[in-house]
Order: C-alpha cells, then sequence, then structure tokens
C-alpha cells in the first residue's frame, strides 16, 4: 500500500465514519477524537520528535482555544466579519504567537531546565486565567456562539454533524502538515537534535533554533486543536489550560508509543474512548486508566502502536499463525484474570449489598463471592505463568528465519 | 479496502430494520415507556462525593415516591442515569449529548455553578436548533444570581436559594445580633466568592451601617496549603464574625484554622456541612458555625421527611439526604408531569410556572415564572450536636435550625427578560 | 501590624521547614538518580492517610514512627519493581512512570478511604496553646512540627557528612559512576535512598496532616512546590533545599500577611485608571492573591537567568 493510498483511505474513512455511526454521542466522540489527534500530535512534535519533555502545553491549546472563542463573539458582535470554518486558523495563529513568544526564552535547553520551565508556564498560565476575568471569564469560561457570520455554503454549524465535518477536514490537513514537516529539513533536525544535540552543532545547525522551530509549531498545531474545540464546545474555560489537560495530552501521546507518527493519533483515539466510554460503567475508570498507563510505561516503553510494530519481523516473514495459538493461549488466562482483578477493586468499592458483574450476582458482604473471586483469579494467574514461556518460544521462532538462529526483534 | 462499499449499506439495512421494528412496537409500549432523567453531575474525582449523594437521593426518591406506587402519566416510571461530568464544562456537554442521543429529555445538574451554567447555555441552543428533540434543565444546586437573572433561559429551572437570596438572610441574622461590630469577609478568588464578598459589603451596609468590615480577602481557590498567615490577619483585625463562601476543602481547612487558633467567633457560611466535613468539624466547631440553606435542618418533625430519612438510611447507612430540594425538584417535576398531561420538555416548562408543591417538610414551594427561580423558607443553622435527631456523617453532629426566615420575605425582584419559545 | 509580622515569620518557618522535609528527599533522589519524582507529594499524603489509620488503633505516637516506616517500604518496592524497570528505558520514561504514579496513588487513595476530607487530629497531648500573643494562640503543635524539621535536618546533614554511607552517597551525587566501579552496590543505594526519601516525605505528611487537612488532592496541592523548592535551590543541594524551602515559605507568608496591592503602586505613581478599565484585572491585583503563584514565578526567573538554581552546582 503506498503512502499515498493510505492518505486516501484515511480521508475516506473520516468521510464515511458518521454514516455509520450517526448518534448525537457517536458523532461528539468522534469530534472529541480529531481534536485529541491534532493535539497529542502536535505534542509529540515536541516530545517525540524533539526530546521536549512539556508539563505545559495545554497552554498552547487553551490560549489559542480563548482567542478562537473571542473571535467567535467578535463575529457574532460583528466587530469582525469571517467564516466560522477558519476559526481554528485563530485559535492556530495565536497558539503560534505564544509559543514564539515563550519558546524565545524557554528553547535555551532541552531536559530538565525545560521541563521545570513548562511546568512553571503552564502554573502561571493557569492561575493567572482564573485572575485575569475580564479575557479569560474566571472558573466560568469564555463562551461563543459558532452560528453566527457568514454561511459557509448554506451551512451554519448549527449541527453537530457540520461542526464534525469541519473538525475532520482541518484534522486531515493538520496531520497532513504535521506529517509533511517531519520529513522536511526542520523536522529532520529536530531529531538530530533529540538524538544528539552535539553533533547537530558540529554540522552547523543551531541545537536551540531547531528547538525553537518545532516548539512553535508544535504551539502553532496546539492552538489549531484549541480553535476546533471552541468551535465544537463554544466554551473554554480555565480547565483547557491547566496542569491536568498538560497531562493528559502527556498521557495520549505516551500510551499511543512516542516513536511513531501515528503512536499519538493511536494514544488520542483509545483514550477518548476511555474517557467517554468506561467512565460511564465504573466511577473509578481514572484508576483503570492509572494502571493502564504504568503498565504502558513498564512494559511497553515504546506505546500501543510499538506493540503493534513488534510484529512486523513476524508478519513479513509471514509466520503469523505460530503466535495464533500462543496468543489465544495466554489471552483466556489474561483476560479471566484481568476480569477478576477488576471485579475485586470493583466489589471492594461496592455500596450496595448486592453486586451485579457481568451477569454475575456477588455479595461483597459475604466470604463466597470474595473466595470464588479470588480462587478464579489465583487459577488464571496461575495457568499465565505457565502459557507465558511458551509464548516467549513461540515469539522467538516466529521472529527468527528458519535454520538462522539469533536474530530477535524484541520480546513481548 | 474492497469491504467497505458493500458494508456500508448492509449495516445502514440493518439500522433501518431496526428502526422499523423498533417504530412498530413504539405505539404498544409507549404507555409503559419510562420517563428518564440524566443526572449530571461529577462521579469521579474530587468532588464526586457531592455527585454521588445527590444521585443516590434522586434514584431513591424516584422509587420510593413513584416508580413503587405505579409511576406517573398512568404507568409510565422514572428511570434516573448518573452521567459524569468529571467537574467540567466541556464533559457536561459530552455527556448532554449522550443522554440525548439515548432519548433522555430531562436533565439535573448542580454542583458548581461554572457548569451549570455552561450546561443551561448548551441546552437552550440545543433546544433551539433541535426543536424536535428539546431538553429541560432542573438545576438543583448551583446559585450563581446570574442562572435565573442576565442569562436566565426558558428551559432552566432552579432549585435552590440563590447566593444574594441566601446573603439578605445572612446579613439579616447577623444585624440581629448588637455584639457583631466588625465583619471579615474571606473566599475563593473566583466569580462566586467575589459575588459573596460583594453581597455582604452592600447588603451590611443598608442593615447596619455602624458594622465596619475589616477585611475582604480572596485567596486562591484549592491552592492554599494553610490557612494561618489568613487567620492571623483575621485575628488582628479584631473581626468579631466571618462571612465565607468558601466551600470543599478550602472550608474544613478554613474553619479548622479559626478553631486551631482559639478564635471563638461565628463563622457564616454556605456550605459547611455534609460529606465529611460535618465529621471533621466535629467538636470545635460546635456553636460556632452557622450555615443558610433552604429545606428546614434539625429537629426534623414533619412525618413524611422523617420516614423518607429512615427508609433512605436503612438502605444506605454510610449516607445521609444532603440536598432535600432534590426531593422537591423532583415533586414538582411529577405534579407539573401530571398536570400536563405529557412529558414533553415545553409542556412540563409550561406547567411548572407559577406552581406551588408541599414539601416533605410541610413548607410551601413557589416556582416563580418570571425567572424560573424556586422560593420557599430560608433558614440559619448551627452546628452542633445538641437538639438534633438526624445527625450527619454519623458523627453525632448536625445542623439545627436557629432562625427561619418565611417564605414571602426571601422573595428578591427579578431581573430576567425571558424569551420564551414559541411552540 | 507587629504581630501580623511575628506570626507571619513564625507561619513562614513552619511552611517553610514542612517544604524542607519534603524538598530534603526529592533532591537527594534526583540528584542521585537523575529521576524528578512526580509521586514524591503522594508519599506524603500516604503518610497522613497510613498515619490516620493506624492512630485509629493505636493513638498518634506509634503512628509517627510506623507510617513513615511503611511509607518508606512502599517506596522502596516502587524503586525496586518500577522504576529500575524503567530506567533502561531512558529519563523521560522514569519521569512519566513517576507522573502516572502519581496519579494511580491519587485514585488508589480515593479507592480506600473515600473522596471526601478525613478528621485525622493532632494528638491530644499537644492540643493547647504554646503562648498566646494579642490575642492569638500559637498551638504547641506547630512547635513540635518545627522541632521534628530541624532535627530531621540536623540528622541528615550529619549522616551526609559525618558516616560512611553519608560520603558514598555524596560521592554518588556528584560521581554515580566512579561509586560503582569503586563496587559499592549503586542499585542497593539507589533503592535504600528512594526509600529514606519516601520515608521522610511520609513522616511530613504524617505531622502535617492534622494542621492540613487530610484529603485526596493534598498531593496536588503541594507537589509542584516542592518541585520548585529544588531547582530553586539548586540539584544536590541540601543546603540550597533548605534556602529555597524557607525562602518560598516566608515569602508566600509575607506575601498573604501584606495588604499591598497594584492600587498602591499606582498611587505612588499618581496613576489612575477608570472604573471600567479593561485591564482592571491587573489594576486591581493584590499581593495575598498572586501569593500562591509566586514560586512558580521565581522558577521560571531562576531558571532562565540561573539554570543551575540558587546553590546548585550542576545544571539538570
Amino acid at each position: 500500500m503506498g503512502k499515498l493510498t493510505i492518505w486516501i483511505v484515511f480521508a475516506a474513512v473520516l468521510l464515511v465514519l458518521p454514516q455509520i455511526f450517526d448518534s448525537v454521542l457517536s458523532l461528539s466522540i468522534f469530534t472529541q477524537m480529531t481534536i485529541a489527534i491534532i493535539f497529542a500530535l502536535s505534542y509529540n512534535m515536541l516530545l517525540g520528535q524533539g526530546g521536549m519533555l512539556s508539563f505545559g502545553h495545554a497552554v498552547y491549546f487553551g490560549l489559542g482555544g480563548f482567542l478562537a472563542v473571542h473571535a467567535m463573539m467578535m463575529i457574532e458582535f460583528e466587530t469582525l466579519s469571517f467564516s466560522i470554518t477558519l476559526i481554528p486558523l485563530v485559535g492556530g495563529v495565536f497558539g503560534l504567537l505564544a509559543a514564539l513568544f515563550i519558546g524565545s526564552f524557554s528553547t535555551h535547553k532541552a531536559g530538565t531546565v525545560f521541563a521545570m520551565i513548562s511546568l512553571g508556564i503552564g502554573e502561571l498560565v493557569a492561575a493567572s486565567s482564573l485572575i485575569l476575568v475580564s479575557f479569560f471569564g474566571g472558573e466560568a469560561g469564555v463562551s461563543g456562539d459558532r452560528t453566527f457570520g457568514p454561511p459557509f455554503f448554506g451551512i451554519d454549524f448549527a449541527q453537530d454533524d457540520h461542526v464534525y465535518y469541519l473538525a475532520a477536514a482541518w484534522m486531515f490537513f493538520a496531520v497532513l502538515c504535521m506529517y509533511l514537516f517531519t520529513q522536511t529539513p526542520a523536522g529532520r533536525m529536530a531529531n538530530a537534535v533529540r538524538d544528539n544535540p552535539e553533533r547537530a552543532e558540529f554540522i552547523g545547525y543551531s541545537a536551540r533554533r531547531v528547538r525553537f522551530i518545532s516548539f512553535a509549531m508544535a504551539g502553532f498545531f496546539a492552538g489549531i486543536a484549541g480553535g476546533i474545540f471552541a468551535v465544537n464546545y463554544e466554551i473554554l474555560t480555565e480547565e483547557n489550560l491547566n496542569a491536568a489537560t498538560s497531562g493528559r495530552v502527556l498521557l495520549m501521546a505516551y500510551i499511543g508509543g512516542l516513536g511513531f507518527f501515528i503512536g499519538p493519533v493511536v494514544g488520542a483515539v483509545v483514550l477518548t474512548l476511555i474517557n467517554s466510554l468506561l467512565s460511564n460503567y465504573t466511577d473509578l475508570w481514572m484508576l483503570y486508566l492509572g494502571i493502564l498507563f504504568l503498565l504502558t510505561v513498564m512494559f511497553l516503553p515504546r506505546g500501543l502502536t510499538g506493540l503493534l510494530m513488534m510484529h512486523r519481523v513476524a508478519w513479513q516473514l509471514g509466520r503469523m499463525r505460530l503466535l495464533l495459538l500462543p496468543y489465544t493461549l495466554t489471552a483466556i488466562p489474561g483476560a479471566v484474570f484481568i476480569l477478576g482483578m477488576i471485579a475485586m477493586i470493583e466489589m471492594s468499592h461496592a455500596e450496595d449489598a448486592e453486586f451485579v458483574y457481568l451477569g454475575l450476582a456477588l455479595a461483597p458482604a459475604g466470604y463466597g463471592s470474595w473466595a470464588l473471586l479470588l480462587s478464579v483469579t489465583a487459577v488464571a494467574f496461575f495457568i499465565l505463568r505457565r502459557t507465558l514461556p511458551r509464548l516467549h518460544e513461540a515469539w522467538a521462532e516466529a521472529n527468527t528465519l528458519p535454520r538462522l538462529q539469533g536474530h530477535k526483534d524484541g520480546r513481548p | 479496502m474492497k469491504l467497505l462499499p458493500s458494508a456500508v449499506p448492509r449495516l445502514h439495512l440493518l439500522a433501518q430494520i431496526a428502526t422499523a421494528f423498533s417504530l412498530a412496537f413504539s405505539g404498544l409500549a409507549l404507555a409503559q415507556e419510562p420517563i428518564k432523567i440524566a443526572f449530571i453531575d461529577p462521579q469521579s474525582g474530587v468532588f464526586a462525593a457531592t455527585g454521588e449523594s445527590g444521585f443516590m437521593v434522586l434514584d431513591f426518591a424516584a422509587d420510593y415516591f413513584y416508580n413503587d406506587k405505579g409511576g406517573v402519566l398512568g404507568g409510565r416510571k422514572f428511570e434516573v442515569t448518573a452521567l459524569d461530568n468529571k467537574s467540567s464544562a466541556a464533559e457536561s456537554q459530552l455527556q448532554l449529548r449522550r443522554a440525548i442521543s439515548e432519548g433522555t429529555q430531562i436533565v439535573f445538574s448542580g454542583n458548581g455553578s461554572a457548569v451549570a451554567s455552561a450546561l443551561s447555555t448548551a441546552i437552550e441552543r440545543h433546544n433551539r436548533r433541535n426543536p424536535d428533540s428539546q431538553v429541560l434543565f432542573i438545576n438543583y444546586a448551583a446559585v450563581d444570581p446570574i442562572l435565573t437573572g442576565a442569562d436566565c433561559n426558558f428551559w432552566h429551572f432552579r432549585f435552590d436559594a440563590h447566593s444574594d437570596m441566601k446573603m439578605e438572610v445572612m446579613t439579616s441574622h447577623i444585624a440581629k445580633n448588637p455584639a457583631i461590630t466588625k465583619v471579615y469577609i474571606i473566599g475563593q478568588d473566583y466569580s462566586f466568592g467575589k459575588a459573596v464578598g460583594d453581597a455582604a459589603i452592600s447588603m451590611l451596609a443598608a442593615k447596619r451601617p455602624d458594622i465596619e468590615i475589616v477585611g475582604n480577602e480572596l485567596h486562591p481557590i484549592g491552592q492554599v496549603k494553610d490557612f494561618t498567615p489568613y487567620i492571623t490577619k483575621i485575628v488582628s483585625s479584631g473581626a468579631n464574625a466571618v462571612i465565607t463562601g468558601n466551600w470543599g476543602a478550602d472550608m474544613v481547612a478554613l474553619g479548622r484554622g479559626i478553631m486551631d487558633a482559639g478564635l471563638e467567633v461565628p463563622i457564616y457560611t454556605f456550605y459547611a456541612a455534609y460529606d465529611g466535613i460535618t465529621a471533621t468539624l466535629g467538636e470545635a466547631g460546635k456553636d460556632q458555625i452557622y450555615v443558610v440553606h433552604n429545606d428546614f435542618a434539625n429537629p426534623v418533625t414533619a412525618p413524611l421527611r422523617l420516614e423518607f430519612t429512615a427508609a433512605y438510611e436503612a438502605k444506605n447507612p454510610h449516607q445521609d439526604i444532603t440536598q432535600p430540594r432534590i426531593v422537591n425538584a423532583l415533586m414538582m417535576l411529577a405534579t407539573a408531569i401530571e398536570k400536563a398531561g405529557s412529558a414533553e420538555p415545553y409542556d412540563i416548562a409550561i406547567a411548572m410556572e407559577d406552581m406551588r408543591i408541599t414539601t416533605m417538610t410541610g413548607e410551601e414551594l413557589w416556582m416563580r415564572r418570571d425567572d424560573h427561580q424556586a422560593f420557599q423558607n430560608l433558614n440559619i443553622s448551627v452546628h452542633t450536636n445538641e437538639g438534633i435527631n438526624i445527625d450527619t456523617d454519623n458523627s453525632g453532629f448536625a445542623l439545627r435550625t436557629e432562625f427561619v426566615v418565611p417564605r414571602d420575605e426571601t422573595i428578591t425582584q427579578s431581573s430576567c427578560r425571558m424569551t420564551r419559545p414559541q411552540q | 501590624m507587629i504581630e501580623v509580622l511575628i506570626f507571619a515569620t513564625l507561619n513562614g518557618l513552619v511552611t517553610g521547614l514542612l517544604l524542607f522535609m519534603l524538598a530534603s528527599g526529592l533532591t537527594l533522589i534526583f540528584s542521585m538518580m537523575g529521576v524528578l519524582n512526580f509521586a514524591h507529594a503522594s508519599f506524603y499524603m500516604l503518610g497522613a492517610y497510613f498515619a490516620y489509620s493506624i492512630s485509629l488503633y493505636t493513638g498518634f505516637w506509634p503512628a509517627l514512627i510506623i507510617a513513615p516506616l511503611l511509607v518508606g517500604v512502599v517506596g522502596a518496592l516502587v524503586e525496586r519493581y518500577g522504576l529500575r524497570r524503567v530506567h533502561k528505558s531512558g529519563h523521560v520514561a522514569e519521569l512519566v512512570f513517576t507522573f502516572g504514579l502519581a496519579f494511580l496513588i491519587e485514585e488508589a487513595v480515593q479507592l480506600f478511604w473515600g473522596r471526601s476530607t478525613i478528621n485525622y487530629e493532632s494528638p491530644t497531648l499537644l492540643d493547647f496553646p504554646l503562648f498566646t500573643l494579642f490575642g492569638q494562640n500559637f498551638p504547641v503543635y506547630k512547635a513540635f512540627m518545627i522541632f521534628i524539621s530541624v532535627s530531621i535536618f540536623i540528622g541528615l546533614y550529619f549522616v551526609l557528612t559525618r558516616t560512611r554511607i553519608g560520603i558514598i552517597i555524596q560521592a554518588a551525587i556528584t560521581h554515580p559512576n566512579t561509586v560503582a566501579n569503586l563496587g559499592h552496590n549503586v542499585p542497593f543505594i539507589f533503592m535504600a535512598v528512594f526509600g529514606v526519601g519516601s520515608g521522610l516525605a511520609g513522616l511530613a505528611g504524617v505531622i502535617a496532616g492534622p494542621v492540613l487537612t487530610t484529603f485526596p488532592g493534598m498531593a496536588t496541592v503541594l507537589g509542584s512546590i516542592v518541585f520548585v523548592i529544588v531547582v530553586i535551590g539548586g540539584l544536590g543541594s541540601l543546603a540550597g533545599a533548605l534556602v529555597a524551602s524557607l525562602l518560598i515559605g516566608l515569602l508566600q507568608s509575607y506575601a498573604i500577611a501584606s495588604d499591598v496591592g497594584m492600587q498602591d503602586l499606582l498611587d505612588l505613581l499618581g496613576v489612575s485608571f477608570a472604573a471600567d478599565h479593561p485591564l482592571n484585572d491587573i489594576w486591581r491585583l493584590t499581593l495575598p492573591q498572586i501569593a500562591p503563584i509566586m514560586p512558580f514565578l521565581l522558577l521560571v526567573l531562576v531558571l532562565i537567568f540561573r539554570p543551575s538554581g540558587l546553590l546548585g552546582k550542576r545544571e539538570g
């Protein structure tokens, strides 16, 4: 499959998705995903491609978004007149301006110094947003209305599907631009500076300048994401630029996988789904998210995408079917183990006398249910310990050319 | 990739068949179809305790008063779903869309005026843009006056007294006490904290010009590690009463700080009870904390309220009925549905306007037509362990009502200019 | 006015020394392992919650000893089975790991102890005013907090400068590879330092819990401030951490105690703005309002002009 085909398929999926899942809810989840994808990809320009760990990336998302809402308000009150389709660009421009200003002093150094400055700036901006009420609207935030302004081919964006297509179009454009950026000399140099700033300096590039360019671009795209957020939700509040939002984008990029262009996209999709769906089934969803995150950091340093990409060798060797049986054998006890653990966590948290889990009525107060769950989980764990080594062996075999020992590409 | 073009119409066909079936059966099922209520409030995170207890009360009251007695409109039952808004304006909108896509037309919410204001705006816009799937907003706790003032709208009904009404009552109580001559105001640095400060100053000036405001301090919300420096200022100002709009951990820390410093002055507040706060203030805060609220506190004598509380606490031994006004809202909603003979938001809204119902405590609650603000008696209660018959947090302590302002005296001018939708 | 000054100084000292107990552990961990431990304040929170649960059975005093030990063990386990595994993926992975850990600990605390404020009280033995000045009590418990923090500082200083293990640790801070080459078990030293650092944070939680209220957000409130202190003080500098802790404690305390604001500055300059000036939010700012963000302002300024911190010798 050529690169062009991938982009065409990507565009087609974006077009078709809301036709398949056409409820109000799924539309709004898709729109949320497009925002998260741009934001996470822009974050990866810093961390994945530029090696700059930021704890304050929400600043550019939020500032872009706030300016976008103010622009929407100006359209509403007829101080300005342009199409609402350009609002994300307003966000992008102001994200860029903010990044140009802050980047001018924060990108002197990478590493801890950069991380700490980003943390400090993030806290400062978030705190100021509560103090400077006339611009940020204090705790209530500022809100606008997207339906004013000249209609775009007769569309006034009152309906959610119009907003989705607008967001998807901007997302496609932004992802394409960010991808192309990685192919430019500036994008390549960002990688070089991340890996070895001294060498980059030796061949005549200023590491500081390269970081500054990446930083500014990341601010621009974060601002676009903020602008789309403004159009979709029609409100921006302090939470859009505080540390929690900055933390969430780090989580997305990291869980997805920093080393791959597509990694943050995967992370954004998975986290949006967890955020919007899991929270309906359990109020402990944040706990599970935390566990998932820690396990990812510990066992999948290359993220979920890394896990998929590990199978490339086996795929190319045409030996995936060797893994099929061991995977199934591990997945069944694995799933039982995880479900058992979840059941115990949920049961310890249950308030009612009866607790229904997967159609099973459990009694948190009695010992019977606990004994049952404990034994099931323990058995699953025991079986898991037996099947994992077999998976390891199968993995080694699947990744090795016939009669060519010692070629391993990582382990599960 | 050949899969897609053929799969899409097939899926579509499936969906159409499903819709056709559901339409065919809907005529039969309409009488028994539940009336869905979405309870959009924090169910996770730091503020989850309030949201969870609110949901449990609403869910229990729906069963206790209606579903167990055959429902409303001849057999339709209330179905309450908690949707977690994570205390966020954007999440609330997502959950609103979820509720709408599940066919819900009634939304309860209230924790946090910022969230409520975002929801109110979002619902008004949604109803304007989608007249075929309208939503009614029952605000049971957000107290920013603007919600029934400048930002009021037809779909929003508030069942709590707004902060200016509460401040009227609070300042009246202070004005009656000649011992209070110097008042210190401290609040969280955001719209509500500022509104409390401004209202207190202007109302005290009108009622007791001799009272001196010896301090008007704002501190960052949720950021203060240690309130001692603030308390030093309060002590050195010579204040003999403190007014605060603080809630949550900021309220506990401020209250405990004042008590630790040995400052024995009354503290007038809005949110110094329930969800662990009563237990934490405990003995140290006895007879020192005054809370303004609607729905009479202790000692409870109304039989209906006692029965309901006993039934609720029998089912949830670790819970309290923290916000009886949720039950008030549900009662008025059910009455309006019966009166309108319909569960359509527009019909319910019209029916609720100018409606009067009797609450569990036996007092009358009135929904003003002009701004959709509910009025009932307002009370000032003190944190104590004496003379109470329903305690809070199983701590032996609770609020005991000291001072009741009759409903008609709490009525303030309406500043709402409501645009009514044409149906 | 004088009483405000006196109490502001005392409060600043109490806060500053408390911050130091957290910062001392963090700076040791940071300088040895290069890990900025985001979860450090979470160990502080764990200390308070552990002590609360233990004190329900045994009272405050045994909890004062047991809870920090438990937190130390938890910390050592986290290092042994978590951080060490992540170590090979680089510093970013380690940092991100502690970030996730902080998130997880906060959720776990809510799972076990609930989301509300818990009623963790200071022991009745210390529940009386040490002295009363101008009508305000200074609780003896606060003096006790000062006493514990100062003892910790003296103890740490003694261990680090006068004992063999202290010298090894100091060497490991500046020359970790050389220390490993000399045959010391550096992974074990790491684990021990991480455990002790976490235990110190736990101890801070035990003694601060009753005063600063024990609730699930207590780690977040303090978390980033401790970071700020370590960076401002300078990496690997215990003395720097002490100076920065006291500086920030006193700075915040004085800022809150003060009554000045932009208005006074404008009056002094003879400038005034209309009542509806768009920037009135700025012109009406007061010093107490911005007190909590001053550490971050200081952080950014220090990092721009002196990246190695006040007393630090090397950059991160």
